[in-house]
């Protein structure tokens, strides 16, 4: 009888992290359903990057209100996965606090765990605070329809929780209170539950510490649903984000070979296509640039995964500033939006994507959108987890241009204009010098 | 006053056998644009004051494919990217200078994975290279006191983290130089990259150029400085629009220096 409890923590844990695991696959195969792309370059720059702006909060940080509060979370959350160990401990081998044998050092431990959560409550009563009641405008802008503004709310709400019940099991906890050590907050509450019997507060404490780690293994299952993701992503994401100037953009190899062709004179135009299979490049792609999510590369989606929908990209982006209908993260939430539903096709076909007459271009993303970005890198200088919705942006340009010639009229002008005479405005190149006479 | 600019080309440095310093890649802009073509000039000057030996491509010089890149036309960008190359690459270039931010970023950055690297300047950058080795000197003139605001292109500055060299120059003009709220990496975009200056901008409340014009006369600035064409024909019209043309001028940094020395 005595080891019921242990083995319903071992289901329960096993239970929890057993899904956690499967969605966690699922979350890989569907960012491999994008394109390879290369980034085994620059190494210590990567590492250097996801120690500065993902463990470091580096970017974070140039907003300082939200920076500090979200500091405080974030190392809130590391530091208590210490409290966390010791709860699974616990609860499988049915001790009571394993790690109190280590002396004073626990209670300097828990005392910072305490303050800790405290310090993490009133963040995130500010940071509802902020979204709910001051209303700042990047959290209302249009496409933070009912889902992402509550999923925003859920985390935060979820935190209080967690964090209050906290601190109430080590307020009832009679033993940890007699060890008068490290209890700084919780001897403080302890006094509102004063006249109860010790039965009753050790049902409050077992209650408490039940739902506490139950509440944990459920809010680690809420990750792949929410945005919350980033707290695991935005590591990856860091690490594989940019590292090439912002200005720079891929030069498409499939365009590099075929272009190098034309322009070889000892190539033979009217050799059949055929032959040229076998060297050093990439085989021709089906398509230039993006017009679904497996068009873009594996990158792309796992941005489309880290984005917080925090809408700092948006709040910088001129063409959003001035009332257009881009939205960088709009982007970001559509090609993940979009991913999951590919996602789960391939998941109802039994592995296969079964085609549904969608796809990320015009279901999702309009080509108004696309065409008024002007391309000023605001929204990848103001993520704070490195994602870079232009080089999503350009794919689909890429895709409209390349595959459907759907530039807008003035841009198909300026494009034969460099064509004919090597300038988007129809002047003669050998006018090119005039200028020197005038 | 053009008779005095001398404006030798690569051809001609190449029939003489020599090479120049450093080859001035003048740009779309900046050789059909009228309003550019004054920048084009203005720089040339500087470097004739210097005494810097520099030549042009002249027709040779072709787009540098940067808005058919970026309206998402690839092929055509590389086949400019591969004839530019080609002829960079005939005539040996090692050094580039260009007054055009975009030039600057897709033949520094774009080039050399298809085979052009050189070494590439803004113009900027290669005046205070200028002022540094004592090549030239900066007096403020006309400029001395006067309140200056910069505005950051966004492929100089974000693009590609040149932020300080226009502001050391204007420094040098012992002008005011007052920043914009949005400045520096947090710049805002003059609205004309991604190839939107040549077609209409999409639906919305405002024109990109006016929202940043506006940024602008909020710091009551006497000039606003540029270091791109297109941001200057942008934030022009912008100042423009909010009919403050009495009271601000748009210039380029280039145009700054030289107008200071009576160029
Ligand atoms: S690059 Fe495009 S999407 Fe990003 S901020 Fe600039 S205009 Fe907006
Ligand atoms: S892309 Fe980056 S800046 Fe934009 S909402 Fe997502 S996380 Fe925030």
């Amino acid at each position: 009888m005595q080891y019921i409890p242990n083995v319903l923590f071992a289901v329960i844990l096993i239970a929890g992290i057993g899904f956690f695991v499967k969605n966690v696959k699922k979350l890989a195969r569907n960012i491999k359903l994008g394109r390879n792309v290369d980034v085994s370059d620059n190494k210590s720059q990567r590492w250097k990057n996801m120690a500065m702006i993902a463990l470091g909060q580096s970017k974070m940080v140039r907003r300082p209100v939200a920076g500090v509060l979200h500091a405080i979370v974030y190392i809130g959350f590391i530091i208590i996965n210490i409290e966390v160990l010791e709860i699974i401990i616990d609860g499988l081998l049915g001790t009571h606090r394993i790690f109190a044998s280590i002396g004073s050092l626990y209670g300097i431990l828990i005392g910072a765990f305490e303050i800790l959560a405290v310090l993490v409550f009133v963040s995130v009563i500010l940071f509802w605070i902020r979204r709910n009641i001051i209303k700042m405008k990047r959290f209302w802008k249009s496409e933070m329809t009912s889902w992402p503004k509550n999923d925003a709310n859920y985390i935060l709400y979820f935190e209080m929780v967690l964090m209050t019940l906290f601190l109430i099991m080590n307020a009832t906890d009679v033993h940890f209170q007699a060890m008068n050590s490290g209890n700084v907050i919780s001897q403080v509450i302890a006094t509102w539950f004063s006249g109860l019997s010790e039965g009753t507060l050790h049902i409050i404490e077992r209650g408490a510490w039940w739902v506490h780690i139950v509440g944990i293994l459920i809010f680690l299952n809420y990750l792949y649903y929410s945005k919350h993701l980033h707290i695991l992503l935005a590591f990856p994401n860091t690490y594989y984000g940019k590292v090439k100037p912002k200005g720079q953009l891929d030069n498409l190899e499939a365009v590099t070979n075929e272009v190098k062709m034309m322009m070889d004179p000892n190539v033979d135009p009217f050799a059949a296509p055929a032959e040229d299979t076998g060297t050093e490049g990439e085989e021709m792609p089906a398509k230039f640039g993006a017009s679904d999510v497996q068009d873009l590369n594996w990158l792309q989606l796992l941005n489309a995964y880290t984005c917080t929908e925090c809408g700092r990209c948006t709040s910088e982006c001129p063409a959003n500033q001035t009332g257009k209908k881009l939205s960088p993260r709009k982007i970001m939430m559509d090609t993940r939006d979009r991913l999951e539903e590919v996602g789960k096709n391939i998941d109802a076909n039994k592995g296969a994507f079964k085609e549904d007459g969608k796809q990320l271009l015009d279901d999702y993303i309009t080509k108004e959108e696309l065409w008024a970005c002007t391309s000023c890198n605001a929204c990848t200088e103001a993520c704070p987890v490195s994602i870079d919705p232009l080089s999503i942006i350009l794919d689909m340009r890429r895709y409209l241009v390349m595959e459907q010639s759907a530039a807008p009229v003035e841009l198909n002008n300026m494009m034969t204009n460099i064509e004919n005479n090597g300038a988007p405005w129809p002047y003669n190149q050998m006018d090119r010098l005039n200028w020197k006479d005038e | 006053m053009s008779e005095s600019l001398k404006v030798p080309t690569m051809a001609e440095f190449m029939a003489q056998g020599k090479q120049p310093e450093v080859l001035f890649w003048v740009g779309c802009a900046g050789s059909f644009d009228d309003r550019a073509k004054k920048i084009t000039k203005a720089f040339v000057k500087l470097l004739n004051k210097a005494n810097v030996e520099f030549a042009v491509l002249g027709t040779e010089e072709s787009c540098t494919g940067d808005p058919a890149k970026r309206s998402g036309n690839e092929f055509l960008f590389q086949m400019q990217a591969v004839t530019n190359i080609e002829v960079l690459n005939a005539y040996e270039v090692k050094k580039i200078v260009t007054a055009c931010p975009h030039c600057f970023n897709t033949i520094k950055n774009e080039y050399p994975e298809l085979g052009g690297t050189y070494e590439v300047m803004h113009h900027t950058q290669f005046l205070k290279t200028l002022l540094d080795e004592g090549r030239l000197t900066i007096e403020g003139g006309q400029f001395k006191g006067k309140r200056i605001t910069f505005h950051d292109p966004c492929y100089l500055g974000r693009a590609n983290n040149v932020y300080e060299a226009p502001r050391d120059l204007i420094q040098k003009l012992e002008a005011e130089l007052v920043e914009m709220k949005n400045c520096k990496r947090n710049g805002l975009c003059c609205g004309a990259g991604g190839a939107q200056m040549f077609k209409e901008p999409e639906k919305g409340d405002k024109d990109v150029n006016v929202e940043r014009t506006e940024q602008a006369l909020d710091v009551k600035p006497e000039i606003i400085a540029a270091g791109c064409p297109f941001c200057n024909t942008m934030m022009t019209d912008g100042v423009k629009a909010k009919e403050k043309e009495g009271d601000v001028a748009v210039m380029d940094i280039a145009e700054l220096i030289a107008n200071a020395q009576d160029l």
